[in-house]
């Protein structure tokens, strides 16, 4: 055992089973090549100010995981990326996303090409009222026109990247509801992962799954990291914990701190931080 | 202490839910009775005709109260023409304005938009058939119709519908007018359906790069489909059954014609008109026999809806 643990054991600490050792050698997400880069960000819904100057780096190819109290603003900071507050009027962003070098809160890049970049799931599985196979092929066909045979493939690729082609392989042309929660879910991710992103975006994809559909979604997260970078905004710690590389604690519309997932966990810089993650306050 | 009592019912005697149980049946069975009881009177009403003219009174073209000669075809046709021309304008336009309410206005714009859609449902039908005779037909007339006749009359097949003279009444204004009626209904049930599509279900459409027009057509149309279908039958039924607007601009002519510009009768309008000149007992059973074929209409109409429903379910991957 290094010094650190040691320390941390000194302190109440909340039963997170962090893999010792697995961040070992991570650097600060800084020093990474960022694929997002978030530059002084602003955010409001109306009058209010939801967002206060967030300034960091979303490092290519890694989990990263947004945590904090409800109302923190981690869910309105993951829907600026893909723009999706402009279908409503009244919510407005100001500052900076960098992506490839394009600022996504001004640019004039078609709004949907971001959006198919930049996929996302939501808290709840949202399948869309058809059959399985369109509930992949819809988003496919908006953006290439690919023959019956290479949508075939498609389906089958994304529905085997998401984890769920065995168990719907038979009844494609049955309908997206009649799937369970995990699987629904799951289904949801397909569809994200078929138009092939370069970001996905996981809004608590956990929060109304049971146990084991939670244990299927966080094992496929950490499989997509490989191609994807992957930024999820979770309620639950010890998912942030078992997930990411990366961990950000926002409390009332700042980022607190953002570090390697293991060092917040175990030895957070700022107080407020550790209160959080030990349960002491939120 | 320990002889407390235990939880005692403060309300009513266990008789009342009971009592209760047996009303509420009764009102629902009352439906069916009422049903049953309007076709049989129907029916019995009409027994003269049926008798006479058996199925032919249904493609019989003939109207002459003097001759005692009777056909249900002239109005058969008005009724299905001038509904079916307020289904091809009102629907597509019902659904614009519900699209417009629900996805794309500015939230300053949404409740009087939508008040004024609501206002114009309640309108009196009889002021409508008013604006339609006084304001609507002359404009009609002096400036659509000649337009009309002088385009498309002249197109083969097709042409035949827009010949004729230019006389402002007739099955093509009545048709327009029961499409302005018929659109404050399907508008006011499609905006409320579009309203609870969960807007999660709508953003991960918006998510994957769909445009509004694809997430509208591909995501919240088939959602909502049980009550948009709904909502368009509520029109078609209005439209069927309009009567009063009808009467004023369809022209009330017994005449079969292919033209939309010509006077044409239907159903409820034949009924409103003659109902009291009709003096003869064979002449009323007409009349009875054609609210029988209204109503046989109107039921045809529902079945078809739900076969299409079940049509659409099946296209959609069956539930499990």
């Amino acid at each position: 055992m290094d010094t650190s643990t040691a320390a941390v054991s000194a302190r109440p600490r909340i039963q997170t089973p962090v893999r010792e050792g697995r961040n070992a050698g991570a650097v600060a997400p800084s020093e990474l090549k960022a694929k997002l880069k978030i530059n002084g960000l602003n955010f409001y819904y109306g009058g209010f100010h939801a967002l206060k100057n967030i300034t960091m780096d979303i490092p290519e190819r890694k989990v990263t995981a947004f945590i904090g109290p409800s109302g923190c603003g981690k869910s309105t900071l993951l829907r600026t990326f893909n723009r999706m507050y402009a279908l409503y009027p009244e919510q407005r962003a100001e500052g900076e996303i960098l992506m490839d070098g394009d600022n996504l809160v001004t640019t004039r890049q078609d709004v949907s090409l971001i959006r198919a970049k930049i996929g996302m799931v939501f808290q709840k599985p949202t399948p869309f009222p058809m059959s399985i196979y369109d509930n992949i092929a819809f988003g496919v066909r908006l953006f290439e026109s690919l023959s019956k045979r290479e949508m075939d493939d498609r389906v089958e690729w994304a529905l085997g990247r998401a984890a769920i082609w065995n168990e719907v392989k038979d009844k494609l042309s049955q309908s997206g509801q009649s799937l369970s929660g995990g699987q629904q879910q799951r289904l949801c991710i397909a569809r994200c992962i078929a138009i092939k992103p370069e970001v996905l975006l996981l809004d608590e994809p956990c929060s109304a799954l049971d146990p084991i559909s939670t244990a299927k979604v966080e094992e496929l997260i950490h499989e997509l990291k490989s191609d994807y970078t992957v930024v999820i905004v979770t309620h639950n710690m010890q998912q942030a914990a078992r997930v990411s590389d990366y961990t950000a604690y926002m409390y009332l519309g700042e980022l607190i701190e953002y570090d390697v997932t293991d060092t917040i966990f175990i030895k957070p810089k700022k107080a407020a931080t550790e209160d959080y993650i030990t349960g002491r306050f939120g | 202490m320990s002889d407390s009592p235990g939880p005692r019912r403060l309300r009513a005697a266990p008789w009342v839910d009971t009592a209760f149980e047996w009303l509420t049946r009764f009102f629902a069975f009352l439906v069916f009775a009422l049903l049953l009881a309007i076709l049989a009177s129907l029916v019995v009403g009409s027994q003269l005709t049926l008798e006479k003219y058996g199925f032919s009174f249904i493609w019989s073209s003939a109207w002459d109260p003097v001759k005692e000669e009777f056909g249900a075809l002239v109005p058969i046709y008005g009724t299905l023409v001038t509904s079916l021309i307020a289904m091809l304008i009102g629907v597509p336009v019902s659904f614009g304005i519900a699209l417009f309410l629900t996805e794309l206005s500015p939230a300053w714009l949404k409740r009087p938009l939508g008040t004024a859609i609501e206002l114009l449902a309640a309108i009196p039908s009889i002021i409508y058939g008013m604006w339609g005779l006084f304001v609507f037909a002359p404009l009609f007339q002096g400036h659509v119709q000649p337009l009309l006749i002088g385009s498309l009359g002249g197109v083969p097949f097709f042409g035949a519908l827009f010949e004729g003279p230019p006389i402002g009444i007739g099955m093509l204004a009545a048709g327009l007018i029961l499409s302005v009626m018929v659109i404050p209904f399907i508008t006011a049930v499609m905006r409320d359906v579009f309203e609870i599509v969960p807007p999660m279900l709508k953003e991960s459409a918006y998510g994957l790069g769909a445009t509004t027009w694809e997430v509208v057509w591909r995501v919240v149309l088939p959602y909502t489909k049980v009550g948009v279908i709904g909502g368009i039958m509520l029109g078609l039924g209005r439209a069927l059954g309009e009567t009063m607007a009808v009467t004023f601009v369809i022209g009330n002519a017994h005449r079969l014609a292919v033209s939309l510009n010509a006077p044409g009768n239907s159903i409820a309008s034949a009924l409103a008109n003659e109902f009291t000149e009709a003096v003869g007992d064979l002449y009323f059973s007409a009349l009875i026999e054609l609210g029988l074929i209204l109503f046989l209409i109107t039921t045809v109409v529902l079945a078809l809806s739900k076969l299409l429903l079940l049509r659409l379910a099946r296209n959609e991957g069956a539930r499990t």
